[in-house]
């Protein structure tokens, strides 16, 4: 925190350094003496997890890059890289299941954030950036997906790409200057490249600014009570450090359950048919950490509507500081808040199943239902439609208003005042 | 209250539950069979002489209409695949590679001359395909195109399991009456469909599966097996589906064998650090 600094160099080589640049005093303050919340739990591990989800991206992606070519060998190039390169396979498996363990750990991250009401002053600035990371990230994600130039890659790019052209005016020139043409091509395959390698470097750049907020601001902990003393505090070495690294251990073990085992279970059978315009794939489905949004997007039958409900969706993340109207941050103490975060949580998963289904498919099958205006009630359409609801309610009407109506328990003096879950021995 | 929510909760989890049954869509077909292969689960392997057995399936029958541009014929003596052989470090020079590879006619140019020839293959270069261009194809298979083998059994849903149930004897049946195929389609219940256009009988029953521009191509004694195994049709789908998975996923071996000692690793890793911890955390309440 912005306490004072002990680091002291102990030879004179870092003592020189230390006078013209701090670099080890910078890594001493920020991840050995650094205090963090005694209390802190398991899903307080899972930034140090992005943080390696990263680091693996960026280097397989970098070996991915020295033998992925593109333009219209993309497909070929993939294959090549599957049976040529050495531990090509591997390569490719780990970056392309690493991109959902990343998604995985996001969720698990912003969810934590939420529940725990980490985004509440003084740590608004921390979480916007965090929201700014998760668009970063989708934006990579999704131009990631089309580089393999298969067909979910070709059709998804595309479907994507036409949302824009429902934006008044300007979604006809912004459509052609994003494919660098007048349809998905190859122009839009290189530029996608080049965008899909400079993304992640900017995250990492926006992951810095994250952890300096971080660091200004204090880590917030599960009773959301701020830290008052030394008594609430431990140094992040050896304790924080112990814990994320048997954590980011326990990721890494499902981590390599999906790239050795089951390589390509997260993915689309389609992608392994080169893209082909003329051939539409019967059902386009986007890769799964995007369909809660897909789903918000058909759910709203005019399509500029449904772009800005999509948009929108991502906008109520951003404006969630100034949305919550509580006093007191962790749901541990908000028994009402904690029921409406269940089923917040229930509707994001609904969500997540409607967009992988047609919207006129049947929820239950064979249950034959009335037509409420456009469609049968007993469809995916109408369940998404009341899901995307309450995902909006929950942000725009309960937590504003939960926060001035509901009474609060007791909420503990400081973090070491209640009898702790684990004593000393 | 507190009940109330709860309630509510585990009714939406239910339809969330229910919302996993598979996709309903307008195309219908039976569920592929099931089959036992040696690569199933963790621990499972290509069994060699099956994809010896697969190989010869590919060659002799499918290969006359199905290209396979991703495979050259120096991964057939890769580690896992159908001719390697531990003796020979690298593939490009197992005997039986080099041989194969020399049964087929490559398209090159004389660099000499610049003309078009043909000359015997090598085990760098790929299987050839079978026509020139996607018209060639689609000519001579009543418009439809025989889609490339090298990745089919990765590009289905099902599927070796696929492949298999679609060539089986199981697959192909005599459409049923009212309906009306064209001349050159063929009725396959496995084969994802929509047959409600071309359905004349109650609009309630229509015929599970799809229409197939390829003719069955498999039956009894279509090949004839080296090692003495007996070419059922049944024996001929399962080893062509097991080639053709071979094909798709070449490493798999590989992958398997990797994954069992990085697991190994990793439990023991987080053993300790687990140890570590607790160790660490023990004069720390938390
Ligand atoms: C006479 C040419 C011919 C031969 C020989 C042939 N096929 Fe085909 N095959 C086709 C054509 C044409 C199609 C495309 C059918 C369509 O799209 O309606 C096809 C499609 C398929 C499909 C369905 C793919 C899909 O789109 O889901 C499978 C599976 C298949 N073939 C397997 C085989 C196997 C295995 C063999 C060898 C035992 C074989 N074929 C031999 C012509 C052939
Ligand atoms: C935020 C980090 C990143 C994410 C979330 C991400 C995501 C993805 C995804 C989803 C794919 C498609 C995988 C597939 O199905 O084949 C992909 C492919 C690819 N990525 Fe990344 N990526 C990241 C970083 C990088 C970096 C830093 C590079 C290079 C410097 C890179 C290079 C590539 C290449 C060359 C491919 C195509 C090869 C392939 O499809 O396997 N990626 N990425």
């Amino acid at each position: 925190m912005s306490g004072q600094s002990t680091y002291e160099p102990k030879s004179a080589i870092t003592r020189w350094m230390d006078k013209r640049l701090p670099v080890s005093r910078l890594v001493w303050d920020s991840f050995v003496d650094y205090p963090t919340p005694r209390n802190l739990n398991y899903w307080w591990t899972f930034g140090g997890i992005l943080s390696l989800c990263l680091g693996v991206q960026i280097i397989t992606g970098i070996i991915l890059a020295m033998h992925y070519q593109v333009g219209p060998g993309a497909f070929a190039s993939v294959e090549h890289i599957m049976r040529d390169v050495n531990y090509g396979w591997m390569i490719r498996y780990i970056h392309a299941n690493g991109a959902s363990m990343f998604f995985v750990a996001v969720y698990v991250h912003m969810l934590r954030g939420l529940y725990y009401g980490s985004y509440k002053a003084p740590r608004e600035v921390l979480w916007l950036l965090g929201c700014v990371i998760y668009l970063l990230m989708m934006a990579t994600a999704f131009m990631g997906y089309v580089l393999p130039w298969g067909q979910m890659s070709f059709w998804g790019a595309k479907v994507i790409t036409n949302l824009f052209g429902a934006l008044p005016l300007v979604g006809k020139p912004i459509t052609i200057w994003l494919w660098g043409g007048y349809a998905v091509d190859y122009p839009t395959l290189n530029r996608f490249f080049s965008l899909h390698y400079l993304l992640p470097f900017m995250i990492a750049g926006v992951v810095i600014l994250h952890i300096w907020a971080l660091h200004v601001a204090g880590q917030n902990n599960p009773t959301g009570v701020e830290p008052k003393s030394k008594a609430d505090t431990v140094a992040f070495t050896p304790y924080a450090t112990v814990k994320d690294g048997f954590a980011m251990s326990l990721f890494l073990i499902m981590f390599a359950l999906f790239v050795f085992y089951l390589p390509n279970a997260l993915g689309h059978a389609d992608n392994y048919t080169e893209a082909n315009p003329l051939k539409t794939p019967p059902h386009i489905v986007p890769e799964w950490y995007f369909l809660p949004f897909y789903a918000i997007l058909r759910a709203i039958p005019d399509k500029l509507t449904g772009v800005l409900a999509m948009f929108g969706a991502i906008a109520c993340l951003f404006a969630l500081p100034w949305l919550d109207t509580s006093k007191v941050k962790s749901m541990r103490y908000r028994p009402q808040a904690k029921l409406y975060f269940v089923i917040f949580i229930v509707a994001c998963v609904v969500l997540g199943f409607c967009g992988a289904h047609a919207p006129d498919d049947q929820v239950i099958p064979g249950l034959s239902a009335f037509q409420l205006l456009d469609s049968n009630i007993n469809s995916f359409v109408w369940l998404s439609r009341i899901a995307a609801l309450y995902y909006f309610a929950y942000f725009l009407v309960i937590t504003p208003l939960l926060g001035l109506r509901e009474t609060p328990l007791a909420v503990p003096e400081s973090i070491a005042a209640p009898a702790l879950s684990h004593p000393a021995e | 209250m507190l009940r109330k929510v709860t309630v509510w909760a585990a009714a939406l989890g239910v339809l969330g539950a229910l919302a996993v049954t598979p996709v309903i869509a307008a195309t219908t077909h039976e569920e592929p069979a099931k089959v036992h292969w040696s690569f199933e689960g963790p621990f499972g392997t290509f069994d060699q002489q099956q994809l010896q057995r697969g190989l010869k399936v590919y060659r002799e029958v499918c290969s006359a209409c199905h290209s396979m541009n991703l495979v050259s014929f120096q991964a057939l003596g890769d580690p896992g695949g159908p001719f390697f052989e531990a003796k020979y470090k690298k593939s490009s020079e197992n005997p039986y590679v080099k041989a194969f590879a020399k049964d087929f006619q490559i398209d090159d140019v004389d660099t000499d001359t610049g003309d078009k020839i043909k000359r015997p293959g090598t085990p760098a270069d790929h299987f050839p395909a079978p026509f020139a261009n996607e018209y060639a194809a689609k000519a001579s298979n009543g418009g439809a195109i025989p889609p490339d083998m090298s990745l089919l059994a990765k590009a289905r849903e099902g599927g070796p399991a696929y492949i298999y149930s679609i060539v089986s004897a199981e697959g192909y049946k005599a459409p049923p009456a009212g309906l009306t195929l064209t001349p050159g389609q063929h009725y396959n219940i496995y084969m994802p469909g929509d047959l409600s256009g071309a359905w004349t009988g109650d609009p309630n029953k229509v015929p599970i599966g799809g229409v197939i521009a390829m003719p069955p191509p498999l039956a009894d004694n279509k090949v004839t097996y080296d090692d003495g195994t007996k070419a059922t049709q049944d024996q001929e789908a399962k080893d062509v589906a097991a080639f053709l998975y071979w094909a798709a996923e070449p490493k798999q071996d590989q992958r398997k064998q990797i994954g069992l000692a990085v697991m190994i690793y990793l439990l023991v890793f987080t053993g300790l650090l687990y140890a570590v911890y607790r160790k660490v955390w023990k004069n720390e309440s938390h």
